[in-house]
């Protein structure tokens, strides 16, 4: 990953991964699952959290709560320490220039909801362009949809070949001055294509558009750099980040996020209210109107320091392994074929067994402790590409071995045995 | 795989490998078309419905074992019944599946799909080609959705 080299803390960059001690950390990885060891191969939907978020935020509630930013005594100072503290930590792992940038929401659709309506809705007219990509999450194409239906902008979509990559000669034929902002993923959810973000950033810029990426499976296995990636926009869910649910940050350039108004009111994003006239708050709290997911984000800031403490190109380096064995591991199997085939691939393997509905599959792979999504992921355009009605789709994180794809191996045999296929 | 043959009953990977009465239906005089979105499974049920009597009932398009079983079985079920019977055996078929009480005997071979109770999320699967007979029924060509 040539994006991601540039980080500011190296000091375990050459410490090996042990995936061992790091499942160690995820109480719920030695649960049994229908009476077997489970093989969790859903992180793309959800991660798994370690002990140390659940800590942070028994913590948080034990000793630390009350609400934030308002009131005057010890534990509100406390509360109030604690959530900034962990926006203080998101900024730093993604290599912001300044904490006001990053804005805590609900996770990635929120964030893109809020680019559409506090940035697209202000500074887009009728006929603008928005340039998605054939590999989206319906969250990075409806709320284009619905700015298109309030004040006629043009979403365009720049289409993807039959091994799940961008096509980018049709990117930059479709790239033009018309087009004021590129939003695509990091990396494609159903199919697991990583994107040459760094690139479409700086061919975006060149055309005078902004650029805002989807990192909801991109931050989960690179480290994400925001400088070095080049975007104006990176949007990413705290949940997917071995953090809790409903937790999300949308990352911007500080320019951009101070010349956009506020999308929702209410209180916290006020410096002064009456009836005639609200003065909307600074950055970043006059986009977090009302009280925040306070141990929530917490929960996020301890996932942060303890991605942070991991060293990324060993991680990367394990994570690229157990892709990789995972993908022989199907392709060995007579009848299973893989649904995405792009040359840099993280974190997903979607894939279909010849005469066998998806769903099928799931949930005889459940009976033997494996977890798989199955359906179309929310992401039906890349779905009727395809010309199918679903997968099922062995996700990674890095808690996941290569003894889980030898699992996930025999667990796809027995299913074929079921069936009789 | 025990708990996989209660819900996985021969009959059921019988009738979804070979599904009975599938395919277009030229005759039929009313259909309906059903759409799950969470599995993306979409199948058409044909019926020729003469007075009040189902006189014959096809379906086709594509689902999961359990979704195409169930079509396959209805239709098997459905023909030669009235349109009450057939809405009322909807009734029981749905609280079998759903683990409320069967009441009633008419189930008859339907019952091989009463394992699904135990997977809630596959109820949908089995209950799919009921509800798209519900819609052809009161026809009715506006297409059901099970979500």
């Amino acid at each position: 990953m040539t994006e991601q080299t540039a980080r500011k803390t190296p000091t375990l960059r050459n410490v090996a991964f042990d995936v061992e001690r790091v499942r160690a950390d995820f109480p719920i990885l030695a649960k049994p699952m229908r009476g077997k060891p489970l093989v969790f191969l859903d992180s793309a939907a959800s991660a798994q959290k370690p002990q140390a978020v659940l800590d942070a935020m028994t913590r948080l509630y034990s000793d630390d709560y009350a609400n934030v930013h308002r009131a005057v005594y010890e534990l509100s100072e406390r509360a109030t320490a604690a959530y900034e503290g962990a926006r203080a930590k998101i900024a730093r792992y993604v290599n912001a220039h300044d904490t006001r940038e990053v804005i805590f929401v609900r996770g990635t659709t929120e964030a893109i909801n809020l680019v559409a309506q506090a940035w697209g809705r202000n500074f887009l007219k009728s006929g603008d362009e928005v340039l998605i990509t054939g590999l989206e999450h319906h969250s990075n194409i409806v709320p284009w949809q619905m700015l298109r239906d309030q004040i006629g902008i043009k979403l365009v979509v720049t289409p993807i070949d039959r091994q799940g990559e961008l096509i980018m000669e049709e990117f930059e034929r479709l790239l033009t001055p018309r087009t004021k902002l590129v939003a695509f993923p990091h990396v494609s959810n159903a199919l697991g294509t990583v994107l040459p973000v760094a690139e479409i950033c700086r061919m975006a810029h060149k055309v005078g558009a902004l650029a805002l990426v989807d990192g909801a499976q991109g931050a989960p296995h690179f480290r994400p750099d925001v400088q070095t990636l080049g975007c104006d926009f990176y949007a990413f869910s705290g949940h997917k980040l071995y953090g809790p649910t409903g937790t999300g940050v949308l990352w911007g350039r500080r320019e951009l996020l101070d010349a956009m108004p506020p999308w929702q009111g209410g209180g916290d994003m006020i410096r002064s209210v009456t009836f005639e006239k609200t003065e909307y708050n600074d950055l970043p709290y006059k986009f977090e109107a009302g009280t925040p997911a306070i141990a929530d984000a917490v929960g996020f800031g301890a996932a942060i320091d303890y991605l942070d403490a991991l060293p990324w190109d060993a991680v990367e380096a394990h994570e690229a392994e157990v892709l990789a064995h995972g993908t022989a591991v199907l392709k060995d199997i007579p009848g299973v074929r893989l649904i995405g085939e792009a040359r840099r691939k993280a974190g997903v393997l979607s894939f279909l067994i010849e005469g066998v509905h998806p769903h099928d599959v799931g949930t005889v792979l459940d009976t033997e402790g494996i977890a798989v999504r199955t359906g179309h992921h929310c992401a039906q355009p890349v779905m009727e590409f395809f010309g199918i009605p679903a997968t099922a789709r062995a996700s990674l994180g890095l808690y996941t071995t290569l003894a889980d794809m030898d699992a996930l191996g025999s667990g796809v045999r027995k299913v074929k045995e079921f069936f009789r296929v | 795989m025990s708990d996989l043959r209660e819900l996985y009953q021969e009959v059921i990977l019988d009738h979804s490998r070979r599904p009975r009465n599938f395919g277009a239906c030229p005759n039929c005089n009313r259909d309906a078309k059903g759409h799950n979105p969470l599995c993306g499974d979409r199948l058409t049920v044909h019926l020729d419905v003469e007075g009040d009597t189902i006189r014959d009932a096809h379906f086709e398009g594509q689902g999961c074992a359990i979704s195409v079983a169930s079509a396959s079985l209805m239709t098997e079920m459905i023909k030669g019944k009235t349109v009450a019977e057939a809405k009322a055996l909807f009734e029981q078929f749905h609280a079998m599946v759903t683990g409320g009480d069967a009441g009633g005997d008419d189930l008859d071979k339907l019952e091989v799909l009463a394992g699904v109770r135990d997977y809630p999320v596959r109820v949908k699967c089995a209950t799919l080609a009921w509800h798209t007979l519900a819609a052809a029924l009161d026809n009715g060509h506006m297409p059901v959705v099970t979500e």
